[in-house]
């Protein structure tokens, strides 16, 4: 799999309540509407011109604060390809799998990486491939790759209790 | 070699010895969700598991924005309670006088036990480490799958232990030991680690002074976070334990750690954590005088009795001089309040009074901010926009600051009012 994208980048502890603030945790409940919404409190030309297969690159600790799913859904939703980021804070890191949204770590990409820049993840060879140069990141631990082929927890468990 | 809390306790749930670094998959004791039951429960009929795995191990709490603030949520409310009937749900907390803040709720209640495996839709689940059980936080779409399976996998973490001595000088208190462990690992120091809480200070500590540590174990990404199961936490849950399932565990003294802090309390000077992070340390001294519009005592992290009780020794027989919303973290405590006269302070004191719930802290209805405006707050996040509006500014501190702030209408030091 390989995604090309053009890359939105924000810096350190970018947390959940800017990305999918608070007070629309239980007014917001389709996943369309929540793509409207994203980053909304972070960047609004974000949120007014994302577009389906842009990627995110953040600093270190992307995600961290609020466990709210959300903060994954809308940027899914949103079509954003992949989020790169030197690290990511534990629930959020556990949601983008369990949602179906591909996560990067490699400080060295981020570093690297300016905004508006065109970046390819090439998930088969396990590079970041940018006009500044090629980065590669660590393969998925076996136990999150089941989640990720099978689009996330959901699918998941259903494939595993033997449901359609 | 010695284990660590982590290492025992995720042992003990998989059956079998376990180390840092490896992936366990566990029976979870207790499940907790509150006012995202109802979303969770709607990702659970997506399954297609017809019945949850145990629905004795559930516990539904309403608290995020109670009674309902808009058609929204009381249409969440209602699914929740729709599902509780279905399910057979044996915890249920809804809008009551029964209830309050989930994480108070929980350990009141006798869920939060020594050793427990407890799983939370909510990041602040990890202050049930203050009864040593390992608690954390989930999204909905894993609390979903753990109903339907009754199984979370778990990659054993590293641990970082921190050990406390001395005491607390005047006018300083957990929260600003907190604040100042955040401010020196950050907001990532402990990212996806274990926080062992050891020392005699921590001895000395009450139960709700280790809540407030074990709260803001997420604040420095932290897995969980834990105390020592001692006397004062077996004497807590005596005659209230939900589950004979408990064990007291602790990590041995020969336990690795990836990291070892060590705190002495006599140190400590009254912080805050400017906006709008949590990490951003600043010692009492250089932000007095800072102007603030509202100051809030309440949430998971520090509305218990002996908060307000600290609070309240502060505003007695004065007035605050802008808007301070005060909310007990459950009706126990505040009738507990009542009993003390505590009430009647904050009252006289001219102090708004909540019903017990998560109130401002996330922005979800009351107590919202305006453009321009600050305010203190007992609370454990000052994100942007996280009081509701992105333009305003939020200060974190104890109580007792909260209180002196309060009184001064500008960020004040607790030590000059006590």
């Amino acid at each position: 799999m390989k995604i090309t994208g053009k890359v939105w980048k924000y810096g350190d502890d970018v947390n959940t309540d800017v990305i999918f603030p608070g007070k629309y945790t239980y007014t917001i409940k389709e996943r369309s509407e929540m793509a409207k919404v994203a980053l909304e409190d972070l960047d609004p030309e974000f949120t007014q011109n994302a577009k389906a297969g842009d990627i995110i690159v953040g600093g270190k600790n992307w995600g961290c604060g609020s466990s709210r799913e959300q903060a994954v859904s809308c940027l899914k939703e949103r079509g954003i390809g992949a989020i790169i980021a030197k690290s990511f804070a534990r629930i959020y890191y556990r949601n983008c799998f369990n949602e179906g949204l591909p996560i990067i770590i490699s400080p060295d990409a981020v570093e690297a990486i300016e905004a508006g820049d065109e970046v390819t993840v090439d998930f088969d060879s396990g590079k970041v491939v940018t006009a500044r140069g090629e980065f590669p990141f660590p393969p998925y631990p076996d136990f999150v790759k089941g989640l990720i082929e099978d689009g996330g927890l959901i699918p998941h468990v259903k494939k595993s209790l033997g449901l359609k | 070699m010695g284990k660590t809390f982590a290492e025992k306790a995720l042992g003990r749930a998989a059956g079998h010895e376990v180390k840092a670094g490896e992936i366990v998959t566990v029976e979870p004791d207790f499940c907790m969700s509150h006012d995202n039951s109802a979303p969770i429960a709607r990702t659970f009929r997506k399954i297609g598991v017809k019945n949850v795995w145990k629905p004795e191990r559930i516990v539904f709490i309403l608290d995020h924005a109670v009674p309902a603030p808009s058609d929204d949520h009381a249409v969440n409310h209602k699914e929740t309670r729709q599902f509780v009937a279905e399910q057979g749900i044996t915890h249920f907390y809804d809008v009551s006088s029964k209830g309050g803040v989930c994480h108070q709720v929980m350990c009141e209640e006798g869920f939060a036990l020594p050793g427990l495996i407890m799983i939370g839709s909510d990041s602040h689940t990890c202050t049930y480490g203050a009864f040593g059980a390992f608690s954390t936080g989930i999204g909905r779409s894993e609390m979903a799958a753990a109903w339907a399976t009754g199984q979370i996998w778990f990659k054993v973490p590293e641990s970082l232990k921190v050990t406390v001595k001395g005491s607390f000088r005047p006018g300083v208190a957990a929260k600003d030991l907190i604040l100042t462990l955040i401010g020196d690992i950050k907001a990532d120091g402990a990212d996806y680690m274990s926080v062992e809480f050891h020392g005699p200070a921590i001895e000395a500590m009450s139960i709700a002074e280790r809540m407030t540590l074990c709260n803001m174990g997420i604040e420095m990404g932290a897995k969980n976070a834990v105390c020592p199961p001692d006397a004062k936490v077996l004497a807590a849950i005596r005659d209230k334990a939900r589950t004979d399932r408990w064990e007291a565990l602790w990590a041995d003294d020969d336990a690795v750690y990836a990291k070892e802090l060590t705190y002495d309390l006599d140190n400590l000077v009254p912080c805050v954590a400017k906006p709008h992070t949590v990490d951003n340390y600043a010692a009492i001294d250089a932000v007095k005088g800072t102007p603030i519009h509202q100051a809030f005592l309440g949430s998971c992290t520090n509305a218990r009795i002996e908060d307000l009780r600290a609070a309240a020794a502060i505003l007695k027989g004065k007035e605050v001089a802008v808007r301070t919303i005060v909310i007990p973290a459950s009706w126990k405590i505040y009738r507990q309040c009542m009993a003390e006269g505590l009430i009647e302070t904050f009252l006289d004191a001219g102090c708004v009074i909540a019903n017990p719930g998560c109130g401002p802290c996330m922005g979800n209805h009351e107590g919202i901010l305006a453009p321009g405006e600050a305010c203190i707050s007992t609370a454990n996040r000052n994100f942007k926009g996280r009081m509701g509006n992105k333009e305003s500014f939020i200060y974190l501190a104890s109580p007792l600051t909260v209180a002196a702030s309060a009184l001064k209408g500008e960020i004040a030091d607790p030590r000059e009012v006590l």
